[in-house]
């Protein structure tokens, strides 16, 4: 038996009825990791003796009873943007390529209260700047259907990581699509929650006020499940949310009967794939066919969304990068004449080329004489984008789209043409100016044999309804193993 | 020479007594060991985020409503981006669209009378860590223990126009700030700091002149001095004709002069946008009539309780309401011995000589009020005389001894045996014939020499009244 085939709750659950251990899962997994990396290389850092090590405390107090949770045991793969005490965290950025840091994100805290054993940290684009993990300064990740091509980004490791069977789970952190769009890339099933949701506390900052960490998993159980496990209100995080339920595996429902679903037609048009379009529009069907009422609408407003997107992300990406200077932590340059010529040697040798791109661009935005123009009208266009939304969830209870214009590009194709990388982000990006949750889940094979996904949005604090929405449609279909799972 | 006119406005910045920093729980405390505290915050680590810490925002509030200032009940922080290395992120969290306090006033007094001096606004934000260059090893070392210590900067508009009345201002902001106990503004500490911006016009003009900003003022004498060679050097130039250029200068205490350190053609840009890891602050009335309520009395209060409930003349009131550690002290001292004009006479005159003398801060006095009630009753039920009690009292101040111990320890208790005196005074009379006939001939001076005489052999614990009867009786 491959444990690794199996979700994070199979896993869970063999581990609880101690048909296997903790270390055996997290055995399996450092072998799987061994056979896989060369060729798709969606680690940074992969800590075997110390995963063992935790495995066994994890398998004695699961003995102990102590431990009990449906994560109990079952190892999982970290983004590489969230601090982990005593294990390497790089952004996958040469600039952090030595930084340990001495706490851990709240999100991982929370995964170790659930029992779950960390593996290792996964590729990403460097700083989560990027929609392919090529930015990364440690080699790019492939995608595990076809390793020509790109696994999308930022959060490529973990997706990757999961469609090829490394791991059963992973954290991924999404600013612009982040997770939905690598999930989709991946034939993977990802949710970036509401804003708020979980703390952004130890995820080092890409835009602070769009960041969210959610789960990467084969399928909605395995998601809703996680994502109860790392949510929580933490003081330590002011824009945390105090939630008044977090029981998002109440929402796992075989039954979608009067669920109003809105698809915007703003979505299907100019620049979609058209085999992309058909299998959502597919999905559309299908739960009407179980009993939703869809209906199609215009959302407005979605060509301001690049934009705005880029402006607000890079203006705080350009203040929060700031600090990494060589002064404290991480690179810095080895010769150097004065304060000044350090840090200026220190960053230009430490970002990469996209990092270094969107750090001029927020300057730009954020300098005298040109705030007003670019970030404040970026802010109120921002607004503009919550507000079309709130009328949609006035009259809907879920949005269905395509969580990216198509399937996975070829490697080397995208970072030729930023704007045209921009661009992909057209499906994903407003649901982080809204603050919205969202959801990618699998829904069909193209012509070359990539996974395509759609993506389900719902209002601020309702996961209930996509997690519902897309359990009910994933109830339709079997789970596709990528070729390299 | 034309008449000119010096118009002056002032950012002063004040740390703030909280107990813990403004983003994180990590302590305020002075001294400790180079970076031991501090966490992943104050040290801009990744992933770090900073939270609020409330009792910063009840300080800048209770000193916004003490300065007759608007509070802004929807108040946001904003980023300011320079790099430097004491300022762990490369960015400040301050505040600039959106100040917590705004249009206030505080009235001060100089010799020509009251004026107002009109606040533009108060805003928190957080201090940056201490940069220190060793020259020998040639590398510079950071301590990250001051970064995050709260402040809140005080601007006021141009309204003031000679350095009398910025010291006038400054006491008045430093008197109610201590009083609220929101900082103890220490100058030379720098919980204190002020920045002068300084321009000169014509008089009679309505337009400003171009100002320049004077850093590094770390005593009132400093910024007294400042203001003086700024105003001279800045007319100077207009009177030859040229222009002052709007620049930064830094002032240096040593050379009693100050340099140009940035005009404003290298002024950073400082790139100010809304901190997106902190929520908007929101003020409820309610929030502040508690502030407003649990506000400690102020000094004009003090000054007219002072008069009737201890019956205190207004110049003594005046001098001990003047910082609130005196009053302090005058307070406890007074709830002690329950003297409170005997009090008020040794801090007004003993302990002030001696803050004086020893060119010290009167926040520094740090005696028990206890030591002081004590040596007041010694002197009162004649234990000692008043001369053993200034040089008792000059002990307490330095060392804080416990004066009844210290008497007893030292034998300074004032000599009322009869018998024993009257021992010593013969022993004086024959040593001095010449006195004593000069006294018989009508010289009441012989008669003080001869007191004097007998109080040098007594080493001054002669009670006088029993010495001046034994006196007269023997001549």
């Amino acid at each position: 038996m491959n444990l690794m085939n199996l979700t994070a709750v199979e896993l869970g659950k063999k581990i609880k009825n101690k048909e296997v251990t903790a270390v055996q899962a997290t055995q399996a997994a450092l072998d799987a990791i061994r056979q896989k990396e060369k060729a798709v290389n969606s680690f940074v850092t992969v800590d075997e003796e110390k995963a063992l090590q935790r495995a066994e405390e994890i398998q004695k107090r699961i003995d102990a009873g102590e431990l009990t949770g449906p994560l109990a045991g079952v190892p999982v793969a970290i983004k590489d943007n969230m601090c982990t005490e005593g294990m390497l965290t790089t952004c996958s950025s040469k600039i952090l390529y030595n930084f340990v840091p001495t706490y851990s994100a709240q999100a991982v805290e929370n995964l170790e209260k659930a029992g779950a054993v960390i593996i290792g940290k996964t590729n990403m684009d460097e700083f989560a700047m990027g929609s392919t993990t090529e930015t990364s300064a440690f080699g790019e990740t492939k995608n595990p259907w076809n390793t020509g091509h790109v696994p999308g980004g930022s959060s490529g490791g973990s997706c990757a990581a999961v469609a090829a069977e490394e791991v059963p789970f992973a954290l991924g952190s999404d600013t612009g699509g982040s997770i939905r769009q690598p999930s989709s890339f991946c034939g993977v099933t990802g949710i970036k929650p509401t804003y708020g949701t979980v703390s952004r506390y130890g995820l080092i900052a890409y835009g602070s006020s769009l960041d969210q960490i959610g789960p990467i998993a084969k399928d909605v159980t395995d998601c809703a499940t996680i994502l109860e496990a790392i949510s929580s209100y933490d003081e330590k995080d002011s824009t945390s949310v105090k939630r008044e339920d977090y029981a998002f595996t109440e929402a796992l429902v075989d039954d979608v009967k009067g669920l109003k679903i809105g698809i915007p037609r703003d979505y299907f048009g100019e620049g979609l794939d058209p085999e992309v379009k058909e299998a959502v529009l597919g999905v559309a069907k299908t739960l009407k066919d179980k009993g939703a009422i869809v209906e199609e609408f215009d959302l407005g407003l979605v060509k301001y969304a690049i934009p705005a997107y880029y402006i607000i992300a890079c203006a705080e990406a350009s203040s929060n990068l700031a600090r990494f200077d060589g002064v404290k932590y991480g690179y810095r340059t080895e010769e150097y004449t004065d304060l000044h010529n350090m840090y200026k040697k220190s960053r230009s040798e430490g970002f990469g080329a996209e990092v270094k791109r969107r750090i001029m661009l927020g300057s730009f935005v954020l300098s005298s004489g040109y705030y007003d123009a670019y970030y404040l009208k970026a802010l109120r266009v921002k607004a503009l984008i919550k507000k079309a939304f709130d009328e949609a969830f006035a009259k809907y209870d879920v949005i269905l789209g395509p969580a990216a214009p198509t399937t996975a590009p070829k490697l080397g194709e995208s970072l030729s043409n930023p704007i045209q990388m921009y661009l992909g982000d057209i499906y994903t990006i407003s649901v982080n100016l809204a603050g919205l949750p969202g959801i990618s889940i699998p829904c069909g094979i193209d012509s070359k044999g990539l996974p395509i996904g759609a993506q389900l949005l719902g209002d601020c604090f309702k996961e209930k309804n996509i997690i519902r929405a897309a359990y009910s449609f994933e109830k339709t279909r079997t789970y596709m193993h990528s070729p390299l799972a | 020479m034309k008449n000119y006119e010096t118009v002056i406005g002032l950012e002063v910045h004040v740390e703030l007594a909280t107990k813990t920093k403004i983003f994180c729980s990590c302590s305020t405390q002075f001294g400790g060991a180079p970076n031991s505290h501090t966490c992943p915050v104050c040290t801009g680590q990744p992933g770090s985020l900073p939270v609020l810490n409330k009792q910063v925002v009840e300080y800048a509030v209770a000193v916004g409503l003490a300065t007759n200032c608007t509070i802004t009940q929807y108040s946001k922080f904003d980023r300011k981006n320079y790099f430097y290395p004491d300022n762990p992120q490369n960015y400040q969290i301050s505040q600039l669209y959106l100040p917590i306090c705004r249009n206030g006033s505080v009235e001060i007094e100089t010799a020509s009378g009251k004026k107002n001096v009109r606040i533009h606004e108060i805003h928190m934000e957080e201090d940056a860590g201490k940069l220190v260059h060793d020259e020998w090893e040639d590398v510079s070392i950071v301590d990250y223990n001051r970064s995050g210590v709260p402040l809140i900067e005080i601007v006021s508009e141009p309204d003031m126009r000679s350095a009398e009345e910025v010291i006038a201002y400054l006491e008045t902001l430093r008197q109610t700030i201590q009083y609220l106990g929101a900082s103890d503004c220490k100058l030379n500490e720098g919980s204190m700091r002020a920045d002068v911006n300084l321009s000169v016009r014509e008089v009679g003009s309505k337009k400003f002149g171009t100002r320049t900003e004077m850093k590094n003022l770390n005593s009132f004498k400093a910024i007294a001095h400042a203001i003086e060679g700024e105003r001279q050097r800045q007319i100077e130039l207009l009177e030859m004709g040229r222009k002052v250029v709007q620049e930064t200068r830094r002032w240096d205490d040593n050379k009693e002069s100050s340099h140009a350190m940035r005009s404003k053609e290298d002024a950073q840009d400082y790139r100010y946008f809304p901190e997106p890891d902190l929520v908007p602050i929101v003020i409820s009335d309610e929030w502040i009539a508690n502030i407003k309520a649990s506000q400690p009395e102020l000094r004009p209060q003090k000054l007219e309780r002072y008069k009737k409930e201890y019956g205190l003349p207004d110049y003594d009131a005046r001098i001990l309401t003047e910082s609130k550690h005196m009053a302090d002290l005058f307070e406890a001292t007074t709830k002690i011995c329950q003297k409170p004009k005997k009090v008020s006479n040794w801090l007004m005159v003993e302990c002030m000589r001696l803050v004086k003398d020893q060119d010290m801060d009167v926040e520094d006095i740090s005696f028990s009020p206890v030591h002081l009630a004590k040596l007041i009753d010694l002197a009162e039920e004649g234990v000692i005389t008043g001369n053993v009690a200034k040089d008792v009292f000059e002990k307490i101040f330095k060392e804080d001894i416990e004066p009844e111990a210290y008497v007893k320890e030292h034998g300074l208790m004032s000599m009322n045996d009869e018998a024993e005196l009257k021992a010593t005074i013969e022993q004086v009379v024959a040593a001095n014939p010449q006195a004593v006939e000069d006294y018989h001939n009508g010289k009441e001076k012989a008669f003080a020499s001869l007191v004097g005489q007998t109080m040098r052999a007594t080493k001054g614990k002669a009670n006088p009244a029993i010495v001046n009867k034994i006196l007269k009786e023997l001549l």
